[in-house]
């Protein structure tokens, strides 16, 4: 991948080219005087998109407000939505078409995401690396994250932004929660300007150490939702990379209603501490618990970090295991391999919904004949077991372990 | 090549040639309507008295053979492709006639490779007349730039051994590369530094050309032993440094692909097996060296181990997933046409039960039945298909010769033919209005699984009904496409075809199927 750099306040280019680039493209863009556009294209679907990307090209064009130019692009397959990315990106980096933008046309947007929803697994995609976007979703993960964050370069984040924007606009994931991971305050509120009118359905804020960060996220949003007029919930997710944010997970977790889970980066944590960071995870032990409790304090789901060895199957399994016996609901991903084998590890076993399922048959029985003691055979069981057999039951059914 | 060529509407309504490098052509008329008449061909009765007593046949070098073999202007000089881009003895059989000076050969090889670009030379020069067998990368492009002074003629594996057998093609001059041979003319694959495993391509030559020459680089003495290629049907045998490039003739390994996309192509062609109850105790099935087959393969391993299952058969092109599956017992026999890795070539040297197979025992449509039509499940792939099923393998989208049929065509037969493949590739849909160039009819191909689901040809009911009330995403093929089009921002653009016909794609029964247009 190559880095570019605007060449001068005239000119600029954005996206990549080259023998093992893949849909994506790359826009060299020149503003004049006169002369109005003139579009040069080499493109791998020439014969058959080559008059499409022309026309859109013009088209973006007007929209930003452009009527001189010599725009050069080599296309490698992109789709539309990052065609019309791409040539914003060049075109803001040349200083032309401010304030101005170019729309993909909307895809249907997907049911508002409940609060408590099922989060087992989250794909990370890089926000700079469109052709992961288009198929995400078929694998089945519960969200996609479209990420700004790390897996973008420095240099390339006003493009991502851009490219985002786009793909949570045109792109269909189905019936994945579109996540979004913003970049560390303050330039994650350039992100959140760029994509929150595009009805993302959580935010992820990196690096999270205090609760006015979060009160900071939660502003930005509800001035975009406002003047936007959206009416779909936009759910926050902080992430605790550090020690002092995990000391403060509690107000962290408090700091907005828009909190619907903490979640943990445990590269960063296990860096903060100075300690390796094992595929056991004694190192973190404590961390994880304490965020867990948080979480559960304050009534948001717990988390957990990505597994990072996408090779390793029976590790995943053994790491989500034990995840969800400590109180974590889900995990990130980071290879569509890992989705499948995490949702086999976050699901109750037969034998623990077979017992939910008694426990909750004879509370439903106590609750008909008005008794306020449940019991099972000659057991009476205690509110808080009908209350855990209940909440497994629901996550179960849910999960589609029961039908 | 012609310029007026008088053109005839087959059964599907594409428009072909009337004839062929001046041999009056069939156009398709249906899948079992064409009725051959006539007896086989067959070569000339030779006597031993013209063979040394000794039986040893060996002459110094391949110009000396092709001079005792009669080679003069307009032969056909015939080739295969089981040492595959490693091949050097087409070319070297092709330079060393071109040394002796002779003009306008008909190059028949059973497939051509990037390696043996040099022919566009021989072609410039006139040596060579045309090539009469599939063509791509830059021989390809030489075809479809309408720069060939004959039509190519593209045929199936089972095709080339129908024309051979039929007479349609006659071959003067077969020459065949043997990894193992004896001074007779015995010849094996499965043997020797060269080895490539089965020698099959080489079969119909063998047995109806006019001469053959066997061209070895490991004589052994006699016997060799298997005789895949037999010495009596042999003229002479040449002795050189090498035929090969090994690294080329089989890969090291063979890659299941990585990509999730195709890896869930793969598992949902698996799934769909299991779903439809084709994969059971005694059921054969076929997958090719692809990445979509070989991962394919490893799914459906895992499926048959979970329900205690287990093949009679698997065909090959073998690989070491399908050597597993034998080692494991998962499988009683391999059926092999070709070999693709290291694993599949020594499993055929020693194990009895990975057996070499032949276009004439696997693919032959002139027979009396082969082993195709006996497969329950084949997964192929395919560079588009139409919403009627019919698929295209031969041409890129946009004209350009991109492979060659193989056994795809023969593969078709199989109880269920399916096409695994991704719906759109870089930006360019898949699933079309009208395919580029029909090389297998809507009618043979019962199902597509893409991505984003599984069409079923309408016409299979009984696959339909079979996987009713299962989670696999069966969707409609118009279904898919216009989710497909949605994605791609529109239909794509028709592509710009010429006139003039300069290649046609046989039916397996040699009637004309379809034309490759020169491409402007």
């Amino acid at each position: 991948m190559s880095i570019v750099e605007t060449a001068s306040s005239h000119s600029g280019e954005a996206g990549h080219w080259g023998k093992d680039i893949r849909s994506d493209l790359h826009v060299l863009f020149e503003a004049r005087d006169s002369g109005g556009i003139e579009i040069s294209l080499e493109s791998r679907v020439a014969p058959y998109y080559g008059a499409a990307i022309q026309e859109q090209a013009r088209a973006v064009l007007a929209e930003l407000g452009v009527k001189h130019a010599r725009v050069a692009i080599h296309d490698e397959g992109a789709l539309p939505f990052t065609i019309g990315a791409r040539i914003e990106a060049a075109v803001r980096r040349a200083g032309a078409g401010l304030g101005k933008r170019w729309l993909p046309d909307q895809h249907p947007l997907p049911a508002p995401s409940p609060k408590e929803r099922l989060r087992r697994s989250r794909l990370y995609l890089p926000g700079s690396e469109p052709k992961y976007f288009i198929n995400a979703a078929l694998h089945g993960p519960d969200a996609v994250i479209l990420d700004l964050e790390d897996s973008v370069h420095r240099a390339e984040k006003d493009a991502a932004r851009i490219l985002v924007r786009n793909t949570l606009r045109a792109v269909d994931f189905g019936a994945c929660e579109r996540m979004v991971r913003i970049n560390q305050l303050p330039l994650g509120l350039e992100d959140l300007a760029e994509i929150v009118g595009q009805s993302p359905d959580l935010i992820l804020i990196p690096k999270v150490e205090r609760p006015e960060q979060v009160e900071e996220v939660d502003r930005m949003i509800e001035e975009i939702r406002t003047r936007n007029g959206i009416t779909r919930p936009v759910w926050i997710m902080p992430i605790l990379e550090s020690a002092l944010g995990i000391e403060n997970a509690v107000a962290i977790a408090g700091a907005s209603e828009k909190v619907a889970a903490l979640t943990i980066g445990l590269e960063d944590y296990t860096a903060d501490l100075g300690v390796a960071k094992t595929a056991e995870g004694r190192e973190s032990q404590y961390a994880r618990s304490r965020m867990v409790n948080a979480a559960h304090a304050v009534g948001v789901q717990a988390i957990d970090s990505v597994f990072g060895d996408v090779g390793d199957m029976d590790g995943l399994r053994r790491w989500g295991e034990s995840s969800r016996a400590m109180g974590f609901e889900g995990m990130g991903c980071i290879h569509p391999g890992q989705i499948r084998v995490i949702h086999e590890a976050f699901r109750p076993t037969a034998a623990e919904i077979a017992k939910a399922q008694k426990i909750v048959a004879a509370f439903e029985d106590a609750q008909s004949k008005g008794l306020a003691v449940v019991s099972l055979g000659s057991k009476m069981i205690d509110p808080p077991v009908v209350q855990r057999a209940l909440k497994l039951v629901k996550r179960a059914e849910a999960m589609g372990a029961i039908s | 090549m012609s310029d007026q060529v008088e053109l005839a509407q087959n059964a599907l309504g594409r428009a072909v040639p009337a004839t062929v490098n001046g041999k009056a052509q069939t156009p398709f008329m249906g899948v079992g309507k064409f009725e051959p008449h006539g007896r086989k061909a067959a070569p000339p009765i030779h006597s031993n008295k013209d063979y040394p007593d000794n039986g040893d046949k060996r002459v110094p070098d391949i110009e000396t053979a092709l001079r005792k073999c009669g080679l003069s202007d307009g032969m056909v000089i015939s080739s295969h492709h089981h040492l595959r881009d490693g091949d050097k003895v087409a070319m070297m059989a092709l330079e060393a006639a071109a040394r002796t000076g002779v003009k306008d050969l008909m190059w028949f090889p059973s497939a051509s490779f990037p390696s043996q670009k040099g022919a566009i030379e021989l072609m410039e020069k006139g040596i060579i007349h045309h090539i009469e067998g599939s063509m791509n990368g830059p021989l390809g492009d030489y075809c479809t730039q309408g720069k060939m002074r004959g039509m190519g003629v593209l045929r199936s594996h089972g095709g080339r051994y129908q024309a051979v057998q039929d007479g349609e093609v006659h071959i003067d001059i077969a020459v065949i590369a043997a990894p193992t041979a004896d001074f007779f003319g015995n010849a094996d694959g499965s043997h020797g530094k060269s080895a490539c495993g089965s020698l099959g391509f080489a079969l119909a030559d063998s047995i109806y050309a006019d001469r053959v020459i066997v061209v070895t680089d490991n004589l052994i003495p006699f016997p060799c032993v298997p005789w895949q290629i037999q010495g009596n049907n042999v003229d002479c045998v040449v002795e050189v440094e090498s035929i090969g490039d090994p690294s080329k003739i089989v890969s090291g390994t063979t890659q299941i692909t990585r990509s999730p996309d195709r890896l869930r192509i793969a598992e949902l062609t698996a799934t769909f097996l299991r779903a439809a109850g084709i994969m059971k105790n005694g059921f054969s099935f076929q997958a090719g060296a692809g990445g979509i087959a070989l991962a394919f393969v490893q799914y459906l391993k895992q499926m048959m181990k979970e329900d205690g299952v287990k093949a009679r058969f698997v065909r090959g092109g073998s690989t070491k997933f399908l050597v597993e599956l034998l080692q494991e017992g998962l499988t009683d026999y391999i059926l092999d046409g070709q070999t693709f890795d290291l694993d599949g070539v020594k499993s055929m040297a020693n194990d009895a039960r990975h057996v070499a197979t032949s276009p004439f025992t696997s693919y032959n449509y002139h027979g009396k039945g082969n082993f195709a039509s006996l497969v329950d499940a084949v997964v192929l792939g395919a560079t588009e298909v139409d919403v009627n099923f019919n698929a295209n393998v031969v041409t890129h989208s946009d004209g350009r010769l991109l492979h060659g049929i193989g056994g795809w065509q023969n593969c078709l037969f199989a109880g269920c033919s399916i096409l695994a493949l991704p719906s759109f590739r870089d930006r360019i849909p898949v699933i079309v209005d009208e395919v580029t160039t029909m090389t297998g009819p809507g009618e043979m191909v019962d199902v597509i699984v893409t991505e984003r689901g599984i069409a079923i040809n309408p016409l299979r009911t009984d696959l339909l009904d079979a996987v009713k009330g299962t989670k696999l995403p069966i969707r409609p093929i118009q279904d898919i496409k216009a989710e497909v089009e949605k994605i791609c921002g529109g239909k794509p653009a028709k592509p710009k075809l010429g006139d003039r016909p300069c290649a046609v794609v046989k039916w397996v029964d040699g009637t004309v199927l379809d034309t490759v247009w020169q491409v402007e």
